[in-house]
């Protein structure tokens, strides 16, 4: 792929999902437009392998920098700290105290401290690998590959399955979580059922579904602008490269957004799994 | 993966890696900032609220220290008042005595002095008086020698009868002390 997005954009799609990609060579397809579920396979960074070596992909290299970001950022604000904080420091507390008081504290409430680190790991982790998404090198959001967005999902399921049964015991928290006080007898039959699907089943799939459309449709509707404004800056009529001029000019709004949405999912990942881990614990429903 | 009836597209991870990747990358995240971050954050923390609180506590404990001390110093002040005042009466009632001290000195003084004059008075009168007497004397005898145009030569009877005539002189009452 030529052009300017080209150093932008990895537009070397690799052909995963066998069928679809095999099945719709058209004439839209070859020229990377409009932008599909393939836009968003991962190659594999040693393709002479094969198919067994697929899942060491660029996606997952990028993954593990994004992890190495995060970590090196929080040792870095962490270490040689003083009473009075530098501006690193500073930097670094301003974001600890995000989540600690606000996510933590404010919804959790008692007992929030141990659960600081989780959610201090949970959203600094989403936060970077969104904002590849918008930056150079990456230019892609890696909870947009669905199997990351699940794992972090199955992580806060168990999380605060695994709280409410360390507190309550294991009946003792499935009665908790299945019947809400003040529940008259007579309604059981239809709460438990209702409440069970909804906080042992529904919780973690929107948990996870939730961060992953955000981000694969936002990169989507990037690459609808970018690569869409390439192709029409590439046409050679007049009319046609003004729009494209405009559509490009256009997508740096859409960044914006996405960065904005990118910190948003993020926090809300956060946040959900706070206030689920808060509602296992809570004395009352 | 799970071949379905359903096509979940992208609803499903591509690799199962994914999933263990983005498991695996977040524990390690979770383990570091568990372990090396959260503490360090923590530990500030407590170190300045223990910082703050020790101000505090810094700052009272000064307080009460400053109180305690000015009422000490109003204390010693009111004590050094009450002494002074003591001080001066006493200096008054001193300047009294010694006042009174020094007039009756001085009167003590006066009289000594008076004495002494009165008995120097005394002892030059009687020395007058008694060589008076040997001169008056003489000079009677001499008057009376000459009167009589005799000589009384003879000392000796001329004396005796002198002296006679003194002591009757002295025998008779003087009529008041010089």
């Amino acid at each position: 792929m030529p052009g300017v997005t080209g150093l932008l954009i990895p537009l070397e799609w690799a052909v995963c999902l066998g069928e679809p990609a095999s099945g719709s060579e058209t004439a839209g397809s070859a020229t990377g437009f409009p932008p599909g579920v393939e836009n968003f396979c991962s190659r594999p960074i040693f393709p002479a392998l094969g198919a067994e070596w697929s899942w060491l992909n660029n996606h997952l290299i990028q993954a593990i920098i994004g992890a190495a970001v995060v970590i090196a950022f929080w040792l870095w604000v962490a270490h040689a700290q003083k009473v009075v904080p530098s501006r690193r420091q500073f930097l670094g507390e301003s974001l600890y105290n995000l989540l600690r008081n606000t996510v933590a504290r404010d919804i959790v409430g008692h007992d929030y401290q141990r659960f600081v680190p989780y959610l201090v790991a949970l959203f600094s982790f989403i936060l970077v690998n969104n904002l590849f998404g918008e930056f150079f090198l990456f230019m892609f959001p890696t909870f947009s590959k669905i199997g990351y967005a699940w794992g972090l999902a199955i992580l806060s399921w168990l999380l605060y399955n695994g709280v409410g049964i360390a507190k309550w015991g294991v009946l003792g928290y499935l009665k908790r979580s299945t019947i809400p006080a003040g529940v008259p007898k007579l309604l059981w039959f239809l709460i438990i059922p209702l409440e069970a699907l909804s906080n042992f089943i529904v919780r973690p799939i929107t948990l996870g579904l939730r961060l992953f459309a955000n981000l694969f449709a936002g990169h989507l509707v990037v690459l609808v602008f970018v690569v869409g404004g390439t192709l029409l800056l590439e046409s050679g009529q007049l009319g046609l490269i003004a729009a494209g001029g405009v559509s490009l000019v256009f997508s740096f709004a859409i960044f914006g957004l996405e960065i904005f949405v990118g910190v948003l999912q993020a926090y809300i990942f956060t946040v959900l799994t706070a206030q689920y881990v808060s509602s296992a614990i809570a004395e009352e429903h | 993966m799970i071949t379905l009836e359903v096509d979940f597209g992208p609803l499903l991870p591509e690799h199962l890696s994914e999933l263990i990747a983005g498991v695996v990358l977040f524990l390690l995240i979770f383990w570091v900032v568990a372990k090396k971050v959260v503490p360090v954050f923590e530990q500030t923390y407590a170190e300045r609220t223990a910082e703050i609180t020790g101000g505090i506590e810094k700052a009272e404990s000064a307080q009460a220290e400053a109180a305690a001390a000015l009422a000490e110093y109003q204390a010693q002040l009111a004590t050094a008042r009450e002494e002074a005042g003591r001080i001066r009466e006493e200096a008054r009632a001193q300047a009294v005595t010694l006042a009174a001290e020094i007039r009756e000195q001085a009167q003590a003084d006066s009289a000594r002095l008076l004495a002494t004059a009165r008995a120097q008075i005394e002892a030059e009168r009687a020395q007058v008086i008694s060589q008076l007497r040997t001169e008056v004397g003489g000079l009677a005898t001499q008057l009376a020698g000459r009167i009589v145009g005799e000589s009384l030569e003879d000392d000796e009877r001329a004396r005796r009868s002198v002296e006679r005539f003194i002591a009757d002189l002295e025998a008779e009452p003087v009529p008041e002390k010089a």
